[in-house]
């Protein structure tokens, strides 16, 4: 294979991983919206009364969903700065 | 004990302290290098005056009373910053593209500049933020109080509204002396930015601080605290109640409506990557700052007698355990938060006031006088100050309605809702392309009505507002139009009631009456240029400050000024700015002084979009490219003239051209005819000469020979008369000096008179002529003279030059409607086809047979006597021998 078109099969990956980020941007507000809506549906209290929430178990649940989040929007900011959030067709970039 | 005067103290070192850094970044800003003032941290940093003091103070007591749901505040915009991909990235782009300095100024755009809309968002912005800004002097009011307490049985008991009204004076003074120290044209703060982004700092390890303090030092760990929070009150919580959701929804709307919000994340961003930070930085922010909420709440509703405030419990709480230092940081903390809070929002909110409503009206006043560019600039400063102290005078006179009585929770949320009147114009702004100016219209004023009516005005508690009777029984006892419970739909909570009514009839409006209208050209424009802005933008990359910028500046100014120019030009800048040899920093005087040459060149409108997106990354807006289509325009019509005037040169060099090629060709003729005219008349004179010479000198010449040679002579001597006469004959014809004489003959009488001539006795002569007798009987009038010498002269071709065995001359007539023409055809071989163009040329003889006795004018005369008749003589080329037509008209034209 040339070093052509080998350039233009590392450009057509990056361009490709650069989609998927993409994606999982918009991915990450529909799991929040998720995660936070969940206690409507299943948290029960100890004594299994309707409606009603424990606290400490539902306080303990949305910090950690919190800092999930967090976290993987870290890592996903960090790669779309990096890789280019640039919506323009790959080209610009060094080549790598 | 802290003191009162002790507090007083403290806040105005805490407000000098704010001040000489705010102070500080705007100088290192002047001087050209943002540098770290425009790093993602301050960036996320200023966001955190979304937890204003209601989040420091109000959390923990909205907690207290409702558990878990205070996090409702802050989970939704955490999905909205998590989610920046989709929405805020696209709000900021937007944002900086076309260089928004409000909400208002975002809607007003959107839907083609519309200033009724403005004018809408800004009045709802103001009212809304109006009880947003009393809940912070009520919490300030509020804290003061805490410490003044004790005291209180010293002193007479302090008037709570005059704290408030000191605290609204100073954050009005702070507010003006750094949100207008400039009219920027992006609205950007740097020193405003920064003094926000310390207190964020601070009021987070204020609120930290406290929460470290309570689990640790009073509960005793966290396992401990867990426990606790199972014994409390608050152990129990309605998760599914009807409000959760509603309650995310609107704090993740308000995050985007909120003008204070909207200052900090669109207009003072300055690269759309620190977005890429924040989406994950300021959610980080909001969880430190929940995370010791309940802990504080259930401690204190553990610990501090029943009937205390639990708004106050993060500063009551350290009181009570006597740790003074830690109670002033966490007032400190309180009071950044407010401060920042309304700092942020006065500067929004007079933004927008003194530019969609007292600049409009003022320059509609002075209508017609002229107006100098400082003045406006004067006036707009002016604006600023005057709004930012009115803004903040509402928010006093609200509190002082409200008498301080209700929970910091419930004025929060009655802000909420009123901003968030403009989200349904906004998202569909951005995302629609298909919403119009009159469905935004619509929906914010039935919004904006709904929320007034069914939520603003009854927070005022029955007052002559609107009177409890109303509240209780509806306007005019009609029990439907009861404000919290609008056709009896209203359930047990009044802001789930508002927000619902309000938010749906708005969204309803806009949607349906913007299918229903037509939107005009420009708001189509700008709404292709909204909806599609990351196609007609290029990337994020934000302020590239320094050499970068200086660089690219100097390539672009190159290109248009000449290299020599823009080099000696930036050499001069960078002189005046101490840099020799070093690109000049790009400084405003400096961006200001290039564009203004630049525009020299390309126009202004042009100079500006090319600076504008080479240093500030700023796009072009419709009215920019319409200024550059015009100066486009110029440009193009007087590069059509010259191009025009050049077309006109080019076609008339090409005619000189031909000229020239003509003249010299003439010049070229003339030469080979003079010496054609020599060498014919040179043959005649020197046989006359050889031969006069004989009859001269010779003795003795016979009489038979002096017969022979005198006839020679005299036959030469008329051959050269002959020749002479024709070329007279010739230069007559060809000058056009000819005289005809027409009369009336027959076309038949003249082509026997032309055959006698040439063939006296037909039954002698080798050349048989064949004639159509019937078709030759054409009446004519025409110089019938000089018609029958152009039949003598082809007659007689055809006998001298026929070289058929048995020589034959065919001649046909052809009548044409008025003209006539008469054919002679030869049998033949004809002539060459090189030679045929020749033949009409003077001296134009095919072979040597000068024998002939013709000079080879005759043809050439031919032509010019058909001319001078109005006709035409040519060669027929093709096979079987020489064809010559004649074609003339039946009546000559009589010469003029």
């Amino acid at each position: 294979m040339s070093r052509r078109a080998e350039h233009a099969l590392l450009l057509e990956q990056r361009n490709y991983r650069r989609r998927r980020l993409h994606d999982a941007a918009f991915l990450l507000p529909v799991l929040a919206v998720l995660l936070f809506l969940l206690p409507l549906m299943g948290f029960r209290a100890e004594d299994g009364s309707e409606g009603v929430v424990s606290t400490r178990a539902a306080g303990i649940y949305f910090f950690a969903a919190w800092a999930l989040l967090v976290l993987a929007a870290g890592v996903l900011s960090v790669r779309l700065v990096r890789g280019g959030g640039d919506e323009r067709p790959a080209g610009g970039g060094d080549g790598g | 004990m802290v003191g009162f005067d002790t507090l007083v103290v403290v806040c105005i070192v805490y407000v000098a302290f704010l001040f000489i850094i705010a102070f500080a970044a705007e100088r290192h800003a002047q001087g050209g290098h943002a540098g770290w003032l425009r790093s993602p941290v301050i960036y996320t940093l200023s966001l955190s005056i979304y937890c204003t003091a209601w989040t420091f103070y109000g959390a923990v007591g909205y907690a207290a009373r409702s558990g878990l749901e205070f996090l409702t505040i802050y989970l939704g915009p955490t999905i909205v910053f998590v989610g920046w991909w989709w929405f805020l990235r696209k709000m900021v782009r937007v944002g900086r593209m076309q260089r928004i300095t409000s909400v208002a100024d975002l809607i007003s755009s959107r839907y083609g500049k519309s200033n009724l809309l403005a004018v809408i968002v800004t009045l709802l912005a103001v009212v809304g933020t109006t009880p947003y800004i009393a809940l912070q002097l009520q919490s300030v009011t509020l804290s003061f109080d805490v410490f003044a307490a004790p005291a209180a049985e010293a002193w007479a008991p302090r008037d709570r509204t005059s704290t408030a009204f000191w605290v609204a004076v100073g954050l009005a003074l702070f507010t003006v002396l750094f949100g207008t120290r400039s009219l920027d044209a992006n609205e950007q703060h740097h020193g405003v930015v920064t003094a926000i982004a310390v207190e964020a700092v601070v009021k987070l390890v204020a609120l930290l601080a406290v929460g470290v303090f309570v689990v640790w030092g009073v509960a005793g760990g966290p396992g401990a605290v867990l426990d606790r929070i199972d014994e409390s009150a608050i152990a129990q919580w309605q998760g599914t109640g009807g409000r959760w959701v509603p309650l995310i929804f609107l704090s993740g709307a308000a995050v985007i409506c909120l003008p204070r919000m909207f200052q900090v994340t669109v207009v003072e961003n300055s690269d759309e990557r620190h977005l890429a930070t924040a989406s994950w930085a300021f959610p980080l922010y909001l969880l430190l700052m929940s995370l010791f909420v309940v802990p504080i709440a259930v401690i204190g509703l553990a610990v501090q007698p029943p009937d205390a405030n639990p708004d106050l419990f993060v500063l009551t709480l350290p009181l009570a355990f006597e740790r003074e230092t830690l109670a002033l940081l966490a007032f400190l903390g309180g009071f950044s938060s407010a401060t920042s809070m309304v700092i942020v929002a006065a500067i929004a909110l007079s933004t927008m006031v003194s530019n969609h409503i007292v600049m409009p009206l003022w320059l509609r006043m002075r209508e017609g006088t002229a107006t100098v560019s400082g003045d406006v600039r004067n006036v707009a400063l002016t604006a600023r100050r005057l709004s930012i102290g009115g803004v903040l005078a509402l928010g006093y006179t609200y509190y002082s309605f409200t008498s301080g009585s209700e929970a910091l929770a419930a004025i929060g949320l009655i802000s909420f809702v009123g901003v968030t009147q403009a989200l349904p114009a906004l998202v569909g702004g951005l995302f629609w392309r298909g919403a119009t100016r009159r469905g935004a219209a619509a929906g914010l004023i039935a919004g904006f009505a709904l929320w007034l009516y069914t939520l603003f005005l009854p927070s005022f508690g029955g007052s002559w507002l609107l009177p409890a009777t109303i509240l209780a029984d509806g306007p005019f006892s009609i029990h439907w139009l009861r404000p919290q419970a609008l056709f009896g739909i209203g359930g047990d909570d009044p802001l789930i009631h508002a927000m619902g009514w309000s938010l749906g009839v708005n969204t309803a409006l806009f949607v349906v009456v913007s299918l229903l209208s037509f939107p005009s050209p420009l708001e189509r424009l700008q709404g292709a240029q909204f909806v599609n802005v990351f196609q007609h933008s290029t990337g994020p990359g934000g302020w590239i400050g320094g050499s970068a910028a200086a660089e690219d500046l100097l390539i672009m100014s190159q290109r248009l000024l000449g290299a020599p120019e823009a080099q000696a030009l930036f050499q001069a800048a960078a002189h005046r700015q101490g840099k020799e040899g070093n690109l000049p920093d790009p400084t405003r005087e400096f961006i200001d002084l290039l564009e203004r040459e630049l525009s020299g060149s390309v126009g202004a409108a042009t100079a500006h979009a090319m600076v504008g997106q080479i240093t500030g990354g700023v796009s072009v807006s419709v009215e920019d490219l319409l200024a550059v289509a015009d100066e486009t325009a110029q440009i193009m019509e007087y590069s059509a003239q010259l191009e025009a005037k050049s077309k006109e040169l080019a076609e008339t060099a090409a005619q000189l051209r031909t000229a020239n090629a003509m003249l010299t060709q003439l010049s070229v003729q003339k030469d080979a005819f003079l010496s054609q005219i020599s060498h014919e008349l040179r043959t005649p004179m020197s046989s006359i000469r050889a031969f006069s010479e004989i009859l001269r000198d010779t003795r003795g010449l016979s009489q038979e020979e002096f017969q022979r040679f005198s006839s020679i002579i005299h036959d030469e001597s008329l051959r050269l008369t002959r020749l002479l006469d024709d070329l007279l004959d010739l230069s007559v014809l060809e000058n056009g000096q000819v005289t005809l004489h027409p009369e009336e003959g027959n076309l038949a009488d003249l082509l026997d008179r032309a055959v006698s001539a040439v063939v006296p006795e037909p039954r002698d002569s080798r050349l048989k002529i064949r004639r159509e007798p019937v078709l030759e009987d054409v009446p004519l009038y025409t110089d019938c003279d000089r018609l029958r010498q152009v039949f003598i002269n082809l007659i007689g071709n055809a006998l001298k030059y026929c070289d058929a065995a048995e020589p034959e001359l065919r001649i046909k007539v052809r009548v044409n409607g008025t003209r006539v023409a008469v054919e002679f055809k030869d049998n033949g071989s004809g002539i060459p086809e090189g030679q045929q163009s020749l033949i009409f040329e003077k001296f134009a003889r095919l072979s040597d047979h000068s024998a002939a006795g013709s000079a080879g004018l005759g043809l050439a005369i031919c032509r010019e006597i058909m001319r001078n008749l109005g006709g035409s003589i040519s060669y027929m080329p093709g096979p079987g021998g020489a064809r010559f037509r004649v074609s003339l008209p039946r009546r000559v034209a009589q010469a003029a």
